[in-house]
Formats: structure tokens, C-alpha cells, sequence
């Protein structure tokens, strides 16, 4: 029973994993940027509910409502001022831009906020659990994370799929000269993706600020996170996306179990066996 | 004489160092249908892209409803009128045939082009809307690209080399269609290399030979001995 409750929260961890990989892959579908700033992105979310929570005393999960729209201002005002001038042929200078930008946030956070660890507080919801039976209990809080993760990965994909913005993002993907023959101006559609991405880091960045202790310099390690379960999955995969998070936490809580100091450790090594294993990830998308 | 709906003045067109186009003129009456012919490398795609805002040029070098467009981007010139059918058909292969439809509508310009206009004049896409775009034969793809460009309900419609790695009957029932297209008060430019099909759909044509216009005429007052002649001479 050990073990399947082992699994069940390394599932439940798999969640956020999924969602600070969803903007990523996001991002790199429809651009082929590689944003190295995506975890510092997140970190800077969680600091922003840390003075959203304190400024108006309101539960933490509340705002949600005001950071996820802040970060996809954020987003669309980097993409039109900044990284837009970087796409290109060449793959090099959004990398090394992105880079920089991460060692700014991470400066700037620990200039305003210190290097001293912090963590919100959701209330009595933190310690709730719900029984199913066998002995096994569900936290109420990594639940609604989880729900919250399956909720916006369905929401992307939809919105990729079903909607006509997700067809802009496609059709320039595809080609960017022809989408712009339809009217779509690439520079404001790259801004859209990054919008949509930054509000989605903005929900992963307040779940992670209650979920767990933060301070400035988490974020290069919640991008390989990021980076891990969108490969695992197979990248243009939402869905897999979500399968590639849920493998890494599970991983990571199976080897914290045989020996707390293999947690990271076991991640990484599954992470290397799929690659090892599938290059392509376990769910690629089919190109026509 | 009223104003041309589209003027091309002087143009010249570069890519880097290279000069692809030098003083090209040309206009295009409202309702005309003006073929513009010429070899491989002659510049034809090139004046296309330009008109089409692909290439910027010097702004007043294309007037648009008298409105100098040269310097305009793309996804600007579309708004004003213009829509091109590329060369090589570029359908985007992530969308559906009826997504590719759509997003070629996606501006919203009024007009009599929708869905049901489309799969009216091309009957065969009407069964195939939902299939991916690469799944259609060459000649399909091309009433796709053909009617993506419609959705935006263009003044002026440009077609590249429509007929391209096409079987002969496919292209002379594409060309069939035409005439449907231009009785909408639309006005077409046509780049071909088939001449025969050109000049039969064409008011007016422009030869080019190496970025220059060599000949321009009345379809029908142009001798085949004198279009030879713009094609080859030295």
C-alpha cells in the first residue's frame, strides 16, 4: 500500500511538473524559441502572489485571478519588445537572450526579496485529505493542483485546436510568410503565445508558491523539470506533456523513497532512459 | 481615364545585393485580368511578392486605389485588397482544408467570398473539408490555395504559377473557373509560364525578361512571333 501511495502523490507532483512544461512547449511549437528564462518566469509568478497574498490578505489561490493576468501582460510586452528581435534563421540569440533575462530576474528577485526561503500559506486546505479507502489518503490541496494542471493542459489543447487564435498559432508555425499573406501579423500573434504561456506560468508559479518553499535561485531547476516532461512526452503533444510530468514525478517520488538523496536523481535517469529509449518522446505528434 | 486600381511605377526589387526587377511599370484596370509571362528567373514572382508586401520596396513604387503600399508589410496590404496565391501552393499542412479556408477569411473583410461560395465553385472540397491539406492531389490543393485567397475577399487577386507541376486537364479546369472568379468585379494577375493558358484568360499581358518588361499588349493584339521574340531575344 506503501508503494501505491508513493506513486499516487509522485502522480499528484507530476501535475505542476506538466504545467511548468505546458507554457515551454507552448512556446517552442509555435516559434521555436527555447525560453532558458521559463523557470526564473515562474519564480518571478510565485513572488508576485507572495505581494499579491500580503497586499490584500487574500488566500493565497485567490490570486491566481491577478497573477495569471499580470504574467500575460508581462509576456506579451517581452515578446513585442524584446524577443521578437531575436527570432530568426538562427537559434542562437533567443538562447542566449532568454539566458540573460534569467540571470536578471534572478538577480532583481534577490535584490528586492533576499535569498531567505518562502512559502504561502493556503490555510486549512493545506492539511485536508480525502480517505479512498485501503488506508490511502489524497492531500485536498496536490488535488486541486493536479485538477488545476488537467484543467489548463484541456484548455490549451482546446484553444490550439478548436479556436481560431490556436489556428493562427498553427498556420504560423507552419509558415510564417504565407500567415502573413492571411493577415496575421506574426509579431502579435509570437505575442499572443507568449501571453497565453506567461498566464499559465502564472498558475504554476502561485501553486508553486504554496506548494513548497522558494527563493530566487529555484528557477533553472524547475525548467529542466519543464524541459524533462516535454521531451519524455514528445514534443507538439499536450496531452503527453501532462503523461511526461506525471512520469517524472513519479519517478522522482520512487526514488526519494528507496533513498531520500535519489529524488532528483531518479528523474534524471528516467528522463534519460525515454530519450535513450524514444528520442521522439512517448506521445510525438504525427507531421503530415 | 479613371485611376488604375493598381499602378506600379519604376520598381525595382533587390534581394541583398542582387537586383531582381529594374523599372518595372505596370497597372491594372478594375475587373482586368492582366497576365504577366515571361522564362524562369525573369522576375515574375518577385513583382508578385512585392505587390503582395513579401518584398518592401519604395512606397510610392505600387499605388493601391490610388494609396502608395510599396513600403506597407503583408498582413497590411491584405487588409487594403490584395490577396496572393503563392507559387507551390504553401497550404499550411497543420490545418485542415476547411482551417486553411478559414484562416484566409480571418480578417473579416466584407464581401460576397465565404465557405459556402468556396465549396460551391470547388465542389470537391466540400467532401474533403475536414481532411488534412497535404492529404489532397496537387490540383485540389490548388482550389485550396485559389479559394483561401478568395476568403479574404481581395480587390485584386494574384495568382503565381497556378498551373505548376499540374496535369494539363486539372489546369484547364482551374482556369475554367475564372471567369466566375472575375465576374465578382474582382480584378486577377495571372503569372504563368503556360502562355497558351495565359493569354486566353488575359485582357492584357506583360512579357519580362531579366527584371525588365520586354513587351506589353492586348492579349488578343500581341502576334506569338513577337512574344518569341521578348522571351529570347539577347
Amino acid at each position: 500500500m506503501n508503494w501505491v501511495n508513493i506513486i499516487l502523490q509522485g502522480v499528484l507532483t507530476g501535475g505542476l511538473y506538466a504545467m511548468f512544461a505546458a507554457g515551454l512547449s507552448l512556446i517552442f511549437g509555435v516559434m521555436r524559441l527555447v525560453n532558458i528564462a521559463h523557470g526564473d518566469l515562474i519564480v518571478l509568478a510565485a513572488y508576485l502572489a507572495l505581494v499579491v497574498t500580503t497586499t490584500l490578505g487574500i488566500n493565497p489561490l485567490l490570486s491566481i485571478v491577478i497573477v495569471a493576468p499580470l504574467m500575460a501582460a508581462i509576456g506579451y510586452g517581452l515578446q513585442r519588445l524584446l524577443l521578437n528581435r531575436t527570432l530568426g534563421e538562427d537559434l542562437l540569440p533567443p538562447l542566449l537572450v532568454t539566458f540573460g533575462l534569467s540571470v536578471i530576474i534572478q538577480n532583481g528577485l534577490l535584490e528586492v526579496f533576499t535569498a531567505d526561503s518562502r512559502k504561502l500559506q493556503a490555510g486549512p486546505i493545506e492539511v485536508d485529505s480525502i480517505q479512498i479507502g485501503g488506508g490511502l489518503a489524497i492531500g485536498t490541496l496536490p488535488l486541486i493542483q493536479f485538477l488545476t494542471a488537467v484543467a489548463v493542459i484541456a484548455a490549451l489543447q482546446a484553444t490550439f485546436y478548436r479556436t481560431a487564435i490556436g489556428r493562427a498559432f498553427r498556420a504560423t508555425s507552419d509558415d510564417r510568410a504565407v500567415a502573413q499573406l492571411m493577415g496575421l501579423d506574426n509579431r502579435h500573434v509570437y505575442a499572443l503565445a507568449m501571453a497565453l504561456s506567461m498566464a499559465i506560468v502564472g498558475i504554476a508559479g502561485v501553486l508553486l508558491a504554496v506548494r513548497a518553499n522558494f527563493d530566487p535561485s529555484i528557477g533553472p531547476a524547475r525548467l529542466i523539470f519543464g524541459f524533462e516532461a516535454v521531451i519524455i512526452g514528445g514534443l507538439g503533444s499536450m496531452w503527453g506533456t501532462l503523461a511526461g510530468g506525471i512520469i517524472l514525478g513519479v519517478a522522482q517520488a520512487v526514488g526519494a523513497q528507496i533513498n531520500p538523496g535519489w529524488q532528483l536523481l531518479a528523474g534524471h535517469i528516467a528522463f534519460l532512459v525515454i530519450v535513450a529509449l524514444r528520442p521522439e518522446g512517448l506521445f510525438p505528434k504525427v507531421q503530415g | 481615364m479613371p485611376e488604375p486600381l493598381l499602378e506600379v511605377r519604376a520598381l525595382d526589387a533587390h534581394y541583398g545585393d542582387f537586383q531582381a526587377l529594374f523599372g518595372v511599370s505596370l497597372n491594372v484596370a478594375a475587373g482586368e485580368v492582366v497576365a504577366v509571362i515571361g522564362a524562369n528567373g525573369a522576375g515574375k514572382t518577385t513583382l508578385l511578392q512585392c505587390i503582395a508586401g513579401l518584398i518592401r520596396v519604395r512606397d510610392d513604387a505600387i499605388r493601391f486605389d490610388g494609396v502608395p503600399i510599396g513600403a506597407q508589410p503583408a498582413h497590411a496590404v491584405v487588409a487594403r485588397g490584395i490577396a496572393l496565391v503563392p507559387e507551390g501552393r504553401r497550404l499550411f499542412p497543420s490545418l485542415s482544408v476547411e482551417e486553411n479556408l478559414l484562416i484566409g477569411g480571418q480578417l473579416g473583410r466584407a464581401g460576397a467570398w465565404n465557405l459556402e461560395r468556396v465549396y460551391a465553385l470547388f465542389p470537391v472540397l466540400s467532401e474533403r473539408r475536414n481532411q488534412p491539406s497535404t492529404s489532397l492531389s496537387g490540383g485540389q490543393q490548388q482550389m485550396v490555395a485559389i479559394g483561401r485567397a478568395l476568403m479574404s475577399n481581395p480587390k485584386l487577386l494574384l495568382c503565381d504559377e497556378v498551373s505548376l507541376g499540374l496535369a494539363p486537364i486539372v489546369v484547364r479546369d482551374i482556369y475554367a473557373r475564372l471567369p466566375a472568379i472575375v465576374a465578382e468585379g474582382l480584378s486577377l494577375v495571372i503569372v504563368e509560364q503556360d502562355i497558351v493558358q495565359a493569354l486566353g484568360a488575359a485582357d492584357h499581358v506583360y512579357c519580362l525578361q531579366e527584371g525588365r518588361v520586354r513587351l506589353q499588349g492586348a492579349a488578343r493584339a500581341l502576334s506569338r512571333e513577337a512574344i518569341a521574340a521578348a522571351y529570347f531575344s539577347v
